[in-house]
């Protein structure tokens, strides 16, 4: 590969020029790589700085493409801006939309120890750079259509003939965080300390650990109102206490009991609208709707 | 190595270098065309998909807006962008507008690469019926759906509301995880045509025959992938209305919805044409070979677009017939199923492309060793022992199986109220008798005991 490699920079010398349209997509994309990097660092949301580097991804994958590679660039694309970057969103949005950036410091001495590590980067990073810019001669066009032209296939016999070792060893590396980011986030379950199952849980309230074995009693539909406001009826026609919602504002209690009075005192028959059943029907006294009624607005009460 | 792209360079070659020679003005005439082909077949995918979905549901569908309501979707891409555009206070209001373009670009990105056809001539210019040739333009589809997915994440997120979020998450999800099968179902058409140019994959297809019966598990791969990529039915559920109100979209109104509609009916295009690439042959007319009359010229566009139509129909169909996932069946379909059995598929693609490159390894022995191979797989399976069901003989089920059963603690009285009362009266009746007649009392006692002797006799 050495060999190949001081070959290739040896047959460069002649046409080491850069063409018009690839200095101005350079000059183009260039800027907004860069921009988008900065914006990254200074965004205040956690979002709007993912997708500053999405924008800087794009711009290095277009820049791959335009200097003969496609391969590489499409495969910055795809694994960086639409795998590792979507994870990355993904994380961020189960974070929270209002998890903006805090500026409290939680690690001491953290700020020494970035401005020390960022100044070595920039140091080694620069170094290389004038190093890239004055010695080393600029590589031929290639070809992307041969192998030896930077296709898939040529990458593909450096990495699984050149540098085997080197690549299994980081897939190793890959694998083994893999599964021990699984063996420190997985919870088992089945185990006794683990969440009961469906099975376990109906059966634990059958035997009386829970209020009630069955869920509360859903809002009645009927067929004059399906509203979740409207309560459900118990089979002796008075209202199921539990039915009522704390949280739906258009059943107050005091509206609720003004209803029922006046359906109290208007002797009628069966009727859909009235939230108690037929009045007085198997009472002696003719005062069972009041009782009932007021029973069930003490059990609102309590609920409120 | 060499034999593995020296047919992928020859034949593209050509047509890339037919492409570098077009003038400008065709160039800006494809493109156009190009992106024209989404929003033309979405409008009329629309009122195709409401017809068909109406006749299989037995209704019928559209039918007020011109003839058999032919011009419905047309009546309503007019009405749409003058709606008035609800933006909610919480939203993220640059990401809010942003998200229906990043949609969209890349759905209409996406059918640059696809070979719709051969040479031809168009105002007497030789050209070939694609606008752009790259040595890996099947990744170009990829990487388009790969960004399209952003927009879906985005306009959920950036909605400030909660079922948009859940519908983004969800997208998120499910887009990573069919992508992976996905791609690794296109790795086995890469590796068996050797290319990963479209027009390559093509052109092996009409040398070889086409891959869809040739790769059928990777057919099958693809198929069910494209539909959960593309966020259809049975696999809609970023935007489950039975959960999610409209998921990622319910926040969106006016222009942008319809954004969103043009990018999910694209990328089914997008999909469907992709898939017609891959597997079906591309533009070819099937039993004729390729340099028959009816695969030159302007033709192969006509069959292309046709078996686009049938993938297309297909949508359509699974959404008339399926209903929609779970999301854990969902997930466990993509990772337990899918990527399991393309790896699989992929290893078998792979060793059978390396014997043939060993060439010194007929068929015959391919077809023993493999062979030999499966019997000593499913003898090893059959010594794998079977799983035991542990049973638990003190359980007693308190629900289930349909009897009713009593109550673990359920304490059975040893006497019952009726009975007792019944006990007392029988005393009560006893002492009374004796209390009248005190030497009577003892004769029927011991008139009984004679009839006991008697009955013991």
């Amino acid at each position: 590969m050495r060999t190949e490699t001081s070959l290739v920079l040896a047959q460069a010398g002649a046409d080491a020029t850069v063409s018009t349209g690839e200095a101005v997509a350079f000059w183009i994309l260039g800027p907004i790589a860069v921009a988008g990097a900065l914006c990254m660092i200074f965004a205040r949301n956690a979002v709007h700085s993912a997708l500053w580097l999405v924008m800087t991804m794009l711009s290095l994958g277009m820049l791959y493409m335009l200097q003969q590679a496609p391969f590489l660039g499409f495969t910055q694309i795809i694994v960086y801006t639409g795998a590792i970057m979507m994870l990355f969103l993904f994380v961020l949005m189960m974070v929270g939309r209002e998890s903006s950036d805090s500026v409290l410091e939680v690690l001491r001495g953290q700020r020494l120890m970035a401005a020390v590590l960022g100044i070595g980067v920039a140091g080694v990073l620069a170094g290389a750079l004038t190093r890239a810019l004055a010695e080393v001669p600029a590589a031929p066009a290639m070809n992307p259509w041969t192998p030896e032209g930077g296709g898939a296939g040529g990458l593909a016999r450096v990495i699984f003939q050149d540098y085997l070792f080197p690549f299994e060893l980081t897939s190793a590396l890959l694998i083994t965080a893999a599964v021990g980011a699984m063996v420190l986030a997985f919870t088992d379950r089945h185990s006794k300390q683990g969440r009961r199952s469906q099975r376990d849980l109906v059966e634990a309230r059958f035997r009386g650990e829970y209020e009630r074995p069955s869920p509360k009693p859903g809002p009645g539909v009927y067929a004059t109102s399906n509203s979740v406001a409207t309560p459900a009826l118990l089979p002796d026609g008075s209202i199921a206490p539990e039915s009522l919602s704390d949280l739906i504002e258009s059943t107050p209690t005091a509206q609720l009991q003004a209803h029922r009075k006046q359906l109290a005192s208007r002797a009628a028959g069966p009727d859909t609208h009235a939230l108690v059943g037929p009045d007085g029907a198997g009472d002696d006294d003719g005062t069972g709707a009041d009782t009932t009624a007021g029973g069930a607005a003490k059990a609102t009460e309590d609920k409120a | 190595m060499s034999p593995f792209l020296a047919q992928a360079a020859t034949e593209p070659i050509n047509r890339a270098e037919l492409l570098a020679d077009d003038p400008l003005w065709l160039i800006l005439l494809k493109a156009v065309v190009v992106m024209l082909i989404g929003p033309i077949f979405t409008v009329v995918l629309i009122v195709g998909e409401r017809k068909t979905v109406g006749r299989m549901q037995n209704r019928p569908g559209p039918n007020r807006v011109g003839p058999f309501g032919m011009l419905q979707s047309l009546a309503d891409a007019i009405k749409l962008p003058f709606k008035e555009q609800v933006i909610p206070d919480t939203a993220d209001r640059k990401i809010y507008f942003l998200a229906p373009v990043i949609a969209v670009v890349p759905a209409l990105i996406g059918l640059a690469a696809i070979p719709f056809g051969g040479e031809v001539t168009i105002f007497g210019e030789r050209t070939v019926l694609q606008l752009i040739e790259l040595p890996v333009s099947v990744l170009l589809v990829l990487a388009g759906a790969s960004i399209g997915v952003y927009g879906i994440v985005l306009g959920g997120w950036a909605s400030g509301s909660p079922y948009p979020l859940l519908g983004g998450l969800r997208s998120a999800a499910q887009v990573i995880s069919y992508e992976i099968a996905m791609g690794l179902s296109i790795i086995g058409v890469v590796l068996y045509s050797q290319s990963m140019a479209t027009s390559g994959i093509v052109a092996a297809q009409a040398d070889g025959g086409w891959y869809f019966y040739l790769l059928l598990p990777s057919f099958v791969i693809y198929i069910i992938s494209m539909v959960g990529e593309t966020n259809r039915a049975p696999f809609d559920l970023p935007e489950a209305e039975s959960e999610l109100v409209g998921g990622f979209h319910t926040e969106y109104s006016s222009m942008k919805f319809a954004m969103f509609f043009l990018a999910e009916y694209s990328n089914m295009v997008i999909v469907s044409a992709f898939a017609t690439t891959l597997f079906l042959g591309g533009g070819m007319f099937p039993f004729f070979g390729a340099d028959a009359a009816i695969n030159q010229g302007w033709w192969p566009a006509l069959w292309f677009l046709a078996k686009m139509c049938v993938i297309l129909f297909g949508f359509i169909w699974l959404r008339g017939t399926l209903p929609r996932f779970r999301y854990d069946q969902f997930m466990k379909l993509g990772w337990k199923v899918l990527v399991p059995a393309a790896l699989v598929w992929l290893l078998l693609i792979a060793t059978v492309r390396a014997l043939r490159n060993a060439s010194d390894v007929s068929t015959g022995q391919i077809l023993i060793i493999g062979g030999v191979a499966i019997v000593v797989v499913v003898l090893l399976m059959l010594l794998i022992p079977e799983k035991e069901i542990p049973e638990d003989e003190g359980h007693v089920s308190t629900t289930g199986g349909g009897h009713p059963v009593p109550p673990l603690d359920l304490k059975v009285p040893e006497t019952t109220p009726r009975r007792r009362a019944l006990e007392a009266k029988r005393r009560s009746e006893e002492k009374q008798q004796a209390e009248l007649s005190p030497q009577a009392a003892g004769a029927p006692g011991e008139g009984s005991k004679e009839g006991e002797s008697h009955g013991d006799l």
